[in-house]
């Protein structure tokens, strides 16, 4: 007879969670997709061996305090401007691993300039983006990504098409530009979609090495909490209702 | 005939209570406690102990990584 405790033995375990997170409890709504896609990016810069050459730029938005989770050197951006002090950064040091990871409204609202700009000058980056179709942090707001139809704070009837327009489709928009290397949209979802999306990441790190511009890696996510939903539902709903929309798979590259 | 079992250990203090795991696990190993946590989440634990493959799913989708996964050859 196997017992449990016979299960349970450091040589028995094949998953633990990464040293690159720090002990710090998440401050994510239970069920959210941003712890998700916090950990690959770690267990990724862990596996490859680059945790001392590597330099993360946070948002503003839920995952303002990214700094706090992911061990690696880290700097805050003021909103949406995560691209530029990546620039910066990357120039300094050019032989870093330089990444920022922002959200939607973050990425797709006010920070659509520094985003086109960034990609257009073929910075050695790579722009993970969270894109929830919401403002998770404050208070599920409308933004861009928004789908028509979608009820937020600020389109409680739904996003009506006539006042409120389409949303935008920024990870298709950055791919049409030379600077851009390699495009994609994923998501964490699932145990298959995290797999797909933990290659990707790889990808996007080992492109930072050949110099041939941004890597831009969209991760499709819940905001369970601004969608009204518990965690389960949300990723239903986003399967039925985003991935239309954004669909997944490699968009260059 | 060799047989895969496996075991998780969920960090009970940690788990928020999402059901995203249990939804996730392939042979229904899963379910919530009736007990809460401090935080006051109900938590992750194994009901079906002996049916747990030691597959990951569980923990490649935990939002906050408190699913540690064991697996062992027997027989
Ligand atoms: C200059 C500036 N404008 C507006 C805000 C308010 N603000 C904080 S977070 C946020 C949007 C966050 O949404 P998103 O980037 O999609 O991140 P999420 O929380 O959904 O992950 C806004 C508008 C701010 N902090 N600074
Ligand atoms: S508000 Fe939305 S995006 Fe922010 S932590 Fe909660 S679920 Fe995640
Ligand atoms: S390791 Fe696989 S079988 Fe075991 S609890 Fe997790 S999902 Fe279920
Ligand atoms: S997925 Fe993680 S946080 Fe959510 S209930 Fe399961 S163990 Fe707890
Ligand atoms: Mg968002």
């Amino acid at each position: 007879m196997v017992t449990i405790e016979d299960i349970i033995k450091e040589e028995n375990k094949v998953f633990s969670k990464t040293k690159l997170l720090t002990d710090k409890t998440f401050s994510y709504c239970p069920g959210c997709g941003h712890g998700v896609a916090h950990r690959i990016i770690m267990e990724v810069v862990e596996e490859m061996g680059i945790v001392e050459q590597t330099i993360g730029v946070a948002p503003v938005g839920c995952s303002v305090l990214a700094y706090d989770f992911m061990d690696v050197d880290m700097q805050q951006a003021a909103h949406g401007r995560a691209p530029a002090v990546a620039t910066g950064i990357s120039r300094v040091f050019p032989d870093k691993y330089v990444f920022t990871y922002q959200g939607d409204g973050d990425l797709a609202a006010i920070g659509t300039a520094e985003t086109i700009h960034a990609c257009s000058r073929a910075e050695n980056i790579v722009i993970f983006f969270i894109n929830n179709g919401i403002y998770g942090m404050t208070g599920g707001q409308m933004a861009p990504t928004t789908l028509i139809g979608m009820k937020t704070s600020t389109s409680p009837h739904g996003r009506d098409l006539y006042n409120m327009g389409f949303p935008i489709k920024i990870t298709e928009m950055v791919a049409q530009l030379d600077g851009v290397q390699y495009v994609t949209r994923q998501a964490v979802h699932t145990p298959a979609a995290v797999r797909k999306t933990k290659k990707a990441v790889k990808k996007a790190f080992e492109n930072v090495k050949n110099r041939k511009g941004v890597s831009f890696i969209e991760i499709v996510s819940n905001c369970n909490s601004g969608w009204k939903m518990t965690p389960v539902k949300s990723n239903e709903w986003m399967e039925e209702n985003m991935f239309p929309v954004y669909p997944l798979g490699d968009i260059k590259g | 005939m060799a047989k895969i079992r496996g075991a998780v250990v969920v960090d009970v203090e940690r788990c928020k209570g999402c059901v995203i795991c249990v939804n996730a696990c392939p042979t229904n190993v899963l379910n919530m406690s009736k007990e809460v946590n401090g935080k006051g989440y109900s938590y992750s634990f194994m009901e079906n102990p002996e049916a747990c493959t030691g597959c990951m799913s569980c923990s490649m989708v935990c939002p906050d990584v408190v699913i540690t996964v064991y697996r062992m050859k027997v027989g």
